[in-house]
């Protein structure tokens, strides 16, 4: 059996920040699989401007922000496997994989990162009545056909969702000529980042409906129209709000799934909140030496936090290989919780004598919150109460942890963030 | 004087902008966390602006298409005109980041370019 000191799932942006990062820390035995046929992942197909401004200081698309990265994998000769699939992770980290010109082969990794990324909501998981025609796409297949296929998926667009797939779409089919006619969302908040409202929908005099849903979707052979109505606050559609659209084509942009398939086999523990492996300060899932970052870990809004994220991932992922992937052993482990419309935390547990001297922990709101204040909690004392114009859904939060306010406390079990109205 | 509420697109924070106005001068500008909001209010108030980006034809490439971007911002209300520019090349490959497809596309000073590498088939 093939071996490898670290194996990397997915190359993506996730899995070629883990890999730079890791041979820059002295490992050189690195393996990417990916199962595309080119490395760079969902950036391939998101050619719009935004990417970057934190990592490079710039304004990048993201084939561009890919390129960044792919041109390091190529200079420093880390070795990747394309078109190739994962089908099995086991908890001794042995990788099972096929292509078609090795088929099936295994290999044996000291430290495996999952960057496999994340998958769209399908129809079938949002029980949308009415027929089962054709011309109903997830926002992010009808970016793959427009924008690599060279393909219109349809002329006439509705959209159910507003996550920021679904806004970018409702702009690139309106440059390719079509009409997109709404954008319903069933929360009262749209999921997207706010500056894709105003430059994707506001820009083109898109409207968007909130707290709207699809009750029915009409045609045979073809979608030939789409009624929305609004929601009460029970989330169920008022009788009487119903709107018929005339159209071609539904796209669905309702969110964003971590695909742990290989994680659960391999017997990562997943957290509920996030779909997304359990991981510690090192970002070290329950398996020593398996490791997880980028939108497997919990899905991201900004691709800068991703290759911040996977570069740490790789630096420990080398780290664990260079001690002789050995257990390390010792120090108390703190609990991190998430309360009071705070959701979940990125990482879950910390280990105050492995940390970094400064630990970003990420974290998402349950709803939109204007004048609150994110407060962090030392078992029962407040010890960060920090006040923020606004805080929604759609965007990430974090706090930064000291290890010297850490160190002070060497009774300390639980660290708990939650949002206080004052 | 007029008052124009706005939500900065400079960066993924999407500030809200109040600003206050006569003809070209501006009386004040609020609300903004850095440079790119103060610009970004003038600009947006007096001439808006913005990048196009889009996919061309590839002849003789590994992919049939790549993708570009206008090289800088154009107004408003050229991105059409842009987008019909745009559709009318036929790339020849190989294409390398950067790569002028179009050369000051419609008038407006700025290239379009490419964006995403397409070796020869």
């Amino acid at each position: 059996m093939t071996s490898y000191d670290i194996v990397i799932v997915g190359g993506g942006p996730a899995g070629l920040a883990a890999a730079v990062a890791a041979k820059k820390a002295g490992t050189d035995s690195i393996l990417i699989i990916e199962r595309d046929k080119e490395l760079g992942g969902i950036l391939n197909q998101c050619i719009h401007n935004g990417f970057g401004l934190h990592t490079f200081k710039e304004e990048l698309t993201g084939p561009e922000y890919a390129y960044r990265f792919i041109e390091q994998v190529f200079d420093l000769g880390i070795e990747y496997k394309l078109d190739t699939m994962v089908m099995d992770i086991s908890t001794d980290k042995v990788v099972t994989a096929m292509n078609r010109t090795d088929g099936m082969f295994q290999i044996k990794a000291g430290a495996v990162i999952l960057a496999m990324g994340c998958r769209e909501r399908p129809r079938g998981a949002l029980n949308i009545p009415g027929y089962r025609p054709a011309g109903i796409y997830s926002a992010g297949t009808a970016q793959r056909l427009v924008n690599m296929e060279g393909y219109m998926p349809g002329r006439e667009v509705v959209i159910l969702g507003s996550g920021d797939i679904g806004l970018i779409m409702a702009r690139r089919m309106t440059f390719e000529g079509a009409i997109v006619k709404v954008v319903a969302e069933l929360m009262p908040f749209s999921g997207g980042l706010k500056r894709n409202i105003v430059q994707c929908l506001d820009d083109y005099g898109i409207p968007l409906k909130l707290s709207h849903t699809v009750v029915d979707i009409e045609g045979k052979e073809r979608v030939s129209a789409v009624t929305i109505a609004e929601v009460g606050p029970d989330m169920k559609p008022i009788p009487g709000t119903e709107e018929r659209y005339t159209c071609d084509t539904l796209l669905l942009s309702t969110g964003l799934i971590p695909e742990n398939e290989l994680s659960r086999n391999a017997g990562v523990s997943i957290n509920p909140v996030t779909s997304g492996p359990i991981v510690n300060e090192i970002l070290e899932t329950n398996i020593p030496g398996v490791f997880a970052c980028g939108n497997v870990l919990h899905v991201h809004d900004l691709v800068d936090y991703v290759s911040e994220e996977a570069t740490r991932a790789g630096e420990n992922a080398a780290k664990y290989v260079q001690n002789g992937c050995k257990e390390q052993e010792g120090g108390h482990v703190i609990q991190l919780k998430a309360t009071d419309g705070a959701r979940y935390t990125v990482p879950c547990t910390i280990n105050p004598e492995r940390m970094d001297d400064l630990l970003t922990v990420r974290f998402r709101v349950g709803a939109v919150f204007s004048n609150a204040y994110v407060s962090v909690y030392f078992d029962d004392e407040r010890v960060m109460h920090k006040k923020k114009k606004i805080m929604a859904p759609g965007e990430m939060e974090q706090v930064i942890l000291q290890k010297k306010k850490l160190a002070e406390k060497p009774d300390l079990k639980t660290i708990t963030i939650k949002i206080e109205a004052e | 004087m007029e008052k124009r509420n706005l939500t900065c697109i400079g960066c993924p924070m999407g500030c809200q902008i109040t600003v206050e106005f006569e003809g070209e001068e501006f009386h004040s500008i609020k609300g903004n966390s850095c440079a790119i909001g103060d610009r970004y209010a003038r600009q947006e108030v007096l001439k808006p602006e913005r990048t196009v980006t889009s996919t061309v034809i590839v002849i003789g490439g590994a992919k049939e298409r790549t993708s570009v971007k206008t090289k800088g911002n154009i107004p408003k209300d050229k991105i059409f005109a842009c987008m019909d520019e745009i559709n009318k090349v036929r790339a020849q490959a190989p294409l390398k980041i950067g790569d002028v497809v179009v050369k000051d596309v419609c008038g407006t000073g700025v290239d379009v370019i490419v964006t995403k590498n397409c070796e020869i088939a």
